[in-house]
């Protein structure tokens, strides 16, 4: 009974050291007084200097258009890929999974760098362009990953008896194969999203002149100490992925309830 | 129709061949050429970059961020591998919630949770006015090698409690009966048989916090101060401040085999048999 106690106590400690500081960051965000330490009172100037702050304003828009273009784009790419990936056989295969998952496991700052010195040796100008580019690049590894575990599970009887009916292989794809993993593509999409809003080192790497992100004003910012308009402009984006990520969960705990409600039958 | 699905990975492969491939092996190629070499006619190759490391200014930074990382890593074990014990022992229903509330911070901003930090370490941060209040002395406390560790560890914990909980949740229950049974006490039991059916999942576990710890720039940029470097900043201010790509290019090579390393030390740990697809 004490050792039970004890394990609460020790878990509530340690999500006390992981939440404790988000919690703190975000209620100091309504805090009226410039000094960090004191509580003197509600106030929502903070976030009402963003929306005035040109800057971020800016930012904020790069950071939403590149993360919703990477998103699509690299589902579209990552599906098409995951599916021809799926049906590859031997070494060729496993030599591609092992590339592919070389941005997942390179330090970010080598990816940032590598892609940096890329746009320069083909001669590109750093900005949108160089930053959407370095996104996909980092979205497609994960939404292959998201989308191949679908597709091993993929009955390969299904297609082959839509083509024995008379299926086109390109009808065979839309109509049995693509419906059966929508759940890996949205989930694929959902999180190359909320990476993308969250990147910041690859980012920083392959920014351009008047080109930010979000997360580089915070970075600069930060740099010359704590001020209350970093605290709203970070509570709003924890806010966000937060939804984000409650959302990419109960979708695929929604999914293994299914399978598990299927394998039951 | 299996045949010919394989071309729709074609396009992709183009495009890792370009995007993956390519700059990895520009940065190869900076790094074993001299600054000199602007074309394919002036190229010219050297391990001067390779060799400028073990200058003991640069040697220092290394072995900082080997010795921070390193510390951090034995934190992060000390305190995840009782957390991952418990997770395991708990009832299904809430065993999910409690690994969600671990997994969550994992996709926040790492920027932002270091940002954090910053408000309560501060000279007028949130302790040294706790401090205050009950009649402390005021303690510096941000700007700090102590500081460094303090956010790798809550940066990089849940990396830590991940792994050794897969390990743990996928033991043989049966063996601990057994061992029960033929008369250990749960010290021995524990020692004997939990202990090291868990390894991989610590061997994992360690590797998970270390990588990203050796290589980070913004947790010792924010917390460290500019006193604090590591590898990671030497390697931004080498790209973004000195314009020496090919020393940086060289770090860069050394930071990507260490990694490679260590991921298929990983590998050969593996807990998931089930293949590669591990996002968390």
């Amino acid at each position: 009974m004490v050792k039970k106690y004890l394990s609460k106590i020790y878990m509530g400690i340690i999500f006390i050291f992981l939440y404790a500081p988000i919690v703190v960051l975000a209620v100091f965000s309504f805090n009226e007084s410039k000094s960090r330490g004191h509580w003197t009172g509600f106030t929502l100037k903070w976030y009402v200097d963003l929306f005035h702050d040109r800057d971020i304003r800016l930012a904020f828009y790069y950071t939403i258009s590149i993360a919703i273009i990477s998103a699509i784009i690299s589902t579209i790419i990552g599906t098409i890929a995951a599916i021809g990936i799926n049906s590859m056989k031997g070494k060729a295969k496993s030599l591609i999974l092992n590339v592919n998952y070389l941005p997942v496991v390179n330090p970010d700052i080598v990816t940032g760098i590598s892609l940096m010195i890329l746009y320069i040796a083909f001669n590109m100008d750093f900005g949108f362009n160089t930053m959407l580019i370095s996104h996909i690049v980092f979205n497609i590894p994960y939404v292959i990953l998201c989308i191949l575990p679908k597709l091993k599970q993929l009955d390969v009887h299904m297609t082959e008896a839509a083509m024995d009916l008379g299926a086109t292989p390109m009808y065979a794809l839309r109509k049995v194969i693509i419906p059966e993993i929508k759940p890996g593509i949205v989930t694929g999409f959902l999180m190359a999203f909320t990476l993308s809003i969250d990147d910041f080192i690859i980012s920083y790497f392959t920014k351009g002149e008047g080109v930010t992100n979000l997360s580089i004003v915070i970075y600069s910012m930060a740099r010359r100490g704590v001020r209350p308009t970093i605290n709203a402009l970070s509570t709003i984006m924890l806010s966000v992925v937060l939804i984000l990520m409650i959302l990419i969960n109960k979708r695929t705990n929604g999914m293994e309830k299914a399978k598990k409600l299927k394998e039951k039958r | 129709m299996k045949d010919r699905t394989k071309y729709f990975a074609y396009p992709y492969v183009l495009w890792m061949i370009i995007f993956i491939a390519l700059p990895s092996f520009l940065v190869l190629l900076y790094s074993i050429t001299t600054k000199e070499s602007n074309g394919l006619t002036t190229i010219q190759f050297t391990l001067e970059n390779y060799k400028k490391f073990f200058d003991p200014l640069y040697l220092n930074i290394l072995w900082d961020s080997i010795y921070l990382a390193a510390i951090s890593t034995v934190i992060c074990l000390l305190i995840g591998y009782p957390a991952a014990f418990i997770i395991s022992n708990t009832n299904l229903s809430k065993r999910n919630t409690l690994l969600f509330l671990c997994i969550m911070p994992m996709w926040m901003n790492m920027l932002l949770r270091t940002y954090a930090w910053m408000t309560i370490l501060g000279n007028n941060g949130i302790l040294n006015n706790l401090f205050s209040l009950i009649g402390l002395p005021k303690l510096n406390m941000l700007y700090t090698k102590g500081a460094t560790i303090m956010g790798m560890v809550y940066n990089f914990l849940p990396f830590m409690i991940l792994p050794i909980y897969t390990a743990l949740s996928k033991m043989d229950k049966a063996l601990l009966e057994a061992a029960d049974d033929l008369g250990a006490d749960k010290k021995t039991v524990f020692i004997k048989v939990i202990l090291p059916l868990s390894m991989p999942g610590v061997i994992s576990g360690i590797i998970m916090v270390f990588m990203p710890a050796v290589s980070t720039f913004i947790i010792p940029q924010l917390l460290g101060g500019n006193k604090n470097m590591m590898i990671g900043n030497l390697v931004e201010k080498l790209f973004i401040l000195n314009g020496d790509w090919n020393f940086g290019s060289a770090i860069s090579i050394v930071m990507m085999v260490i990694i490679l390393i260590s991921m298929s030390i990983m590998n050969k740990f593996d807990v998931d048999k089930e293949g590669g697809a591990r996002l968390w």
